[in-house]
């Protein structure tokens, strides 16, 4: 038994993100189940569950690659309203690349792989619109270099590179058009536990430089309790607890989130 | 004397699912403090000390209860206010200390110490200078600085973690055996530290494994054994 929280109180400000009743199916698969999710400008958001448990899902729908069932998605910008859901391709498209940037697990789904790394950041640019090839080099070298990416590989196609350093090309492309909404896919999955922590700790330094909102999906807990400030539990394409960070680690309350926090090593 | 917290009827147990049960920590706790009040918390080994102090923290959830804190924004109730209401309050008017250090990887004691500052609108460079006197003052050698507290010792960590936890002044600080295994300097240091921020208005609320530490600071005494008939159980603590 636990008390029912009331409405924010002191922090008047909306919600950037708003997913409220999603729900999805792929044929027999219920994907997501009645989902809501919020996110405070400038809040870390952490997304743990276990393969299948519709964390990605999730994530793909505020990426708008996904349209659910049921269900809406605001985010609380200028001259963005209504459910996003409802826009068409177009719309979607100029959205995505102007308010919200995306960092896959896997590189190939986020970069072409044989262009320049500089390229790949640029083209982000001009799908918003800039023209100017001195003013795409300079933002797409700025966007490198916050990322921590070596400048004297600017024109290294993806392909050549390192798993972490793919995935800094990958977040500079992200965060090249600053945008209101940062969203990680399992972001530092499958690399080295060395390289892991530098890029955990660029994803820290420009949470608090840029007080960046950001959702990051992963089954790997201690890049949760790194960088969430809240995190959501999910299992079987439902959401099964929600709460502070140290909280979800120190107190769980359902069996689900006491069988994962146990299992952490 | 103004009111900072006050805890009616305050209860907290654990459900652990996988042995189907559940553990009580401590029932139906009362109590108040006000502005520049020292309240220590006593009580045997599991009587619940460590587990209130997180639960007015809200890093454990209440069962019952209200935990009315005077913030600077009216009156609020602990036990039930929003998420993002607490993430507000722990960056601007609760601190937490304890005795160990959430070392990131590449950021500098100096950075580490100064960040609640720079969180709280303080420029950089005076944030720095003041992060900077606070490990001078808990004897962190100057050397260390800018060092990662990654590869410190376990003692040299704890002092960075006090500088930190303690340079923003609070209204509300609630100190977690912050003492343990801290040298002479140092904890000469914190408790002058304390002294201060009581001095300034800070309401705090302790448990320390030896409460000799901060005997002139205490006011007033929380006792949270269950059954006060079991005396020797409470042997740990004199005061």
């Amino acid at each position: 038994m636990t008390l029912t929280l009331d409405a924010p109180r002191i922090v008047t400000t909306h919600p950037l993100v708003q997913v409220r009743n999603v729900s999805k199916s792929y044929g027999p698969v219920q994907a997501l189940r009645d989902v809501s999710a919020l996110a405070y400008p400038g809040e870390v958001l952490g997304i743990v569950g276990e393969s299948g448990s519709g964390k990605s899902t999730l994530l793909r729908m505020m990426n708008l690659e996904e349209t659910p069932d049921t269900g809406s998605y605001t985010l609380d910008l200028p001259d963005v309203s209504g459910n996003l859901f409802d826009l068409d391709r177009f719309a979607r498209r100029m959205l995505c690349a102007t308010c919200i940037g995306i960092v896959y697990q896997n590189p190939h789904l986020g970069l072409l792989m044989k262009h320049s790394s500089s390229g790949n950041v640029a083209e982000r640019l001009l799908v918003a619109g800039e023209r100017s090839f001195a003013t795409l080099r300079a933002k797409a070298t700025a966007a490198l270099e916050a990322s921590e990416f070596p400048l004297d590989r600017l024109d290294a196609p993806p392909i050549e590179l390192s798993g972490g350093m793919q995935q800094r090309v990958q977040l500079a492309k992200a965060i090249a058009l600053e945008p209101a909404l940062l969203l990680l896919d399992e972001p530092t999955t499958g690399l080295d536990v060395s390289v892991q922590a530098l890029v955990l700790d660029t994803l820290k330094r420009l949470q608090q430089e840029r007080r960046i909102t950001m959702v990051i999906v992963s089954h790997d807990l201690g890049v949760i309790r790194t960088l969430a400030d809240r995190v959501m539990v999910m299992r079987g394409g439902a959401v099964v607890e929600a709460g502070l960070t140290d909280q979800i680690f120190q107190d769980p309350q359902h069996a689900y989130t006491q069988q994962l926090v146990h299992a952490k090593l | 004397m103004t009111p900072v917290l006050d805890i009616e009827g305050l209860s907290k147990g654990f459900t652990l699912h996988h042995l189907g049960n559940r553990i009580a920590a401590f029932n139906d706790i009362s109590f108040k403090v006000a502005a520049g009040e020292f309240v220590l918390l006593k009580g045997s080994n599991g009587a619940g000390k460590s587990t209130l102090l997180r639960t007015l923290y809200r890093s454990y959830l209440p069962q019952a209860g209200i935990i009315r804190f005077h913030s600077d924004h009216g009156p609020i109730d602990l036990a039930r206010a929003a998420d993002i209401d607490i993430t507000h309050l722990r960056r601007t008017e609760i601190g937490f200390v304890t005795q160990f250090l959430q070392a990131r990887p590449r950021v500098s004691a100096e950075a580490i110490v100064a960040e609640p500052l720079r969180l709280h609108g303080v420029p950089a460079e005076a944030a720095l200078t003041r992060a900077r006197a606070a490990l001078a003052t808990f004897g962190v050698k100057q050397d260390l600085w800018k060092a990662y507290p990654t590869t410190f010792s376990g003692g040299e960590q704890q002092k960075v973690n006090l500088a930190r936890a303690l340079i923003l002044p609070q209204k509300l600080l609630l100190l977690d055996e912050p003492t343990a295994s801290l040298d002479a300097t140092a904890r000469a240091a914190l408790v002058s530290r304390l002294a201060e921020l009581k001095a300034a208005g800070t309401a705090l609320i302790g448990v320390f494994h030896h409460p000799g530490d901060v005997e002139k600071l205490i006011d007033r005494v929380v006792d949270l054994t269950p059954e006060i008939t079991q005396t020797e159980e409470r042997m740990d603590v004199d005061i």
